[in-house]
């Protein structure tokens, strides 16, 4: 297998990565929903929390989204 | 060609040429021309400094709209900074203001078409993140000396666990600045490519005839919600970056946690 | 998506070179560098890094950095010197007239507190002084009356006896009289079944029978 294709392959596999940031992100949105359904007086006091979580879930998301570009354009 | 790429947009062009060092042929030395990324770096801070400086310009006791909105931003970042660092902390408060609004007015900037996107670039997200954690490392070890190396030992660990904490607290403390800036570069250049991908997609499906122009509406409509998503984007990672700064600041003012 | 584009790009790099070079001929026009030795290094530059993807192209990373420090320490310095002082002194000034506002409100409040509380004691006051004022006037009325009444009870009483007195001495005198009639009475009724008859001798008479 050449190089190149090799490295196509990789990145592509490097993107799979996501779908955990997506189970993630979906997970502390749901979490969030349910219980602010449960308690609705709380619930802004707690979006501060929800975008911070939010933010540092999905940045392992981005993390596989880098290794793909090093993997497309550096490696 | 260049019109579709979707990397064309970050790429940066010397404007006002400075080259040092190097033998004077070509590609050597190091390369300190005024780009265009400078020129929005120039931008973000004149904007940032016109916004403040109008808004406070009145003194009015009854605030207008622009000075109620300049009053909004400070009181934002103040209370961030506040919840998250403690009384202490708010010496920091000029630092963390300046970093929230230069990320967040360099990622709004980078919305508007044809204009560069200072923070798509890795190299000025790890300068911010290292210039965080450099304050806080410095300030850490000012203010508390050795006892700031407390911030990896938690309190309330028995001592047979501690050769196992101890280094998962050092890498998580050492991979802060990373993640720091990969989470804010990584989310600005996969914003503007996705946004460039799909507006790519409207220009190519137009090139087809009427038909094209017809499945062309689907990718345009994509592309409106991918802007409004950016911004969305844009503002909370300033917000996250700024929240982080003041929890790594928190723990340079408060290091046994 | 990426990689076409990527391809793409190292396709034409001729294009990428008109692009660059115009813009680049343009600035130096207006500032007046040499030309030639810019133009030399922008299409070496291009000509080298255009497989690099921008954001990991290390020949850009000086010029970033140093753009970056400038502007940032700008930023940094104005804000913490010039903008967020004068930002914070307006929500400072408001802050402390407000609350001036509200001490000054709650001052009045108690001043107004006060002054009802003045005002009901003097309200308190002034009804005694008139309960008391008209509990003396009644007092005083009463005794009045009680003297006055007592007076004319004894000059009534007085009244009384004397004409009391006056009846039993006109009683008396009456009674006294009663004795003579009756004798006259006597003697005329004597004299006209019996003829003449002394007075005396019917007074003794008279005298006997209302003894009996």
């Amino acid at each position: 297998m050449e190089a190149e294709a090799a490295k196509f392959i990789g990145a592509g596999i490097a993107t799979l990565g996501m779908a955990g940031a997506a189970l993630g992100v979906s997970n502390i949105f749901s979490n969030f929903l349910s219980g602010a359904l449960r308690n609705p007086s709380a619930a802004p006091s707690q979006t501060g929390n929800l975008i911070f979580g939010m933010a540092m879930t999905e940045a392992l998301g981005i993390f596989s989204f880098l290794v793909a570009l090093i993997l497309l354009f550096v490696a | 060609m260049a019109g579709t790429d979707p990397i064309h947009q970050f790429v940066i062009e010397d404007m006002i040429p400075i080259h040092l060092g190097g033998d004077g042929t070509a590609g050597s030395g190091l390369n300190f021309s005024f780009t265009n990324s400078s020129l929005f770096m120039v931008l973000t801070v004149a904007a940032i400094t016109t916004f403040v400086l109008l808004a406070s310009s009145k003194r009015s006791l009854v605030p207008s709209r622009l000075q109620l909105s300049g009053e909004l931003l400070y009181e934002f970042v103040a209370n961030m900074l506040r919840s998250s660092a403690g009384k202490e902390g708010m010496k920091f408060f000029p630092f963390v203001f300046s970093l929230f609004t230069f990320v967040l007015f360099a990622n709004l900037f980078g919305l508007v078409p044809y204009f560069f996107t200072v923070t798509s670039h890795i190299i000025v997200t790890v300068a911010l993140a290292v210039l965080v954690m450099t304050v806080v490392i410095g300030y850490g070890f000012f203010r508390h000396g050795p006892k700031f190396l407390k911030l990896f030992v938690p309190a309330g660990v028995p001592g047979y666990v501690l050769p196992i904490v101890v280094p998962i607290e050092i890498i998580s403390f050492l991979s802060r600045p990373v993640s720091l800036s990969v989470r804010l570069f990584g989310n600005i250049l996969a914003g503007h490519i996705t946004l460039k991908v799909f507006a790519g997609f409207v220009v190519s499906l137009g090139a087809l005839g009427w038909l094209g122009w017809l499945g062309a509406i689907l990718p345009l409509i994509m592309t409106v919600a991918i802007t409004a998503l950016e911004f969305l984007v844009a503002a909370v990672q300033a917000y996250v970056f700024a929240v982080l700064t003041s929890m790594y600041l928190n723990d340079a003012v408060h290091p046994s946690h | 998506m990426v990689t076409q584009a990527y391809a793409q790009e190292a396709v034409t790099p001729a294009e990428e070179h008109v692009t660059v070079d115009g813009t680049t001929g343009a600035v130096d026009a207006t500032h007046a560098d040499p030309t030639a030795d810019t133009h030399a290094t922008t299409e070496a530059h291009d000509g080298g890094h255009s497989d690099v993807f921008p954001p990991f192209d290390p020949a850009t990373f000086p010029s970033q950095l140093l753009w970056l420090a400038i502007s940032f320490a700008a930023l940094y310095l104005l804000m913490s010197k010039l903008a967020l002082p004068r930002v914070g002194s307006i929500l400072e000034e408001r802050k402390a007239r407000i609350d001036a506002d509200i001490a000054a409100a709650d001052a009045s409040r108690q001043k107004t507190d006060a002054a009802i509380a003045a005002y009901e004691a003097a309200l308190a006051a002034a009804k005694a002084k008139a309960q008391g004022i008209a509990a003396e006037t009644g007092d005083a009325i009463k005794t009045e009356l009680a003297t006055k009444r007592k007076a004319v009870e004894a000059d009534l009483a007085s009244k009384v006896t004397s004409a009391e007195a006056r009846i039993a001495a006109t009683k008396a005198a009456a009674m006294s009289h009663v004795d003579e009639i009756a004798a006259e009475t006597a003697q005329t009724v004597v004299t006209q079944l019996v003829g003449d008859v002394s007075a005396d001798s019917v007074r003794a008479a008279v005298a006997k029978a209302s003894k009996e």
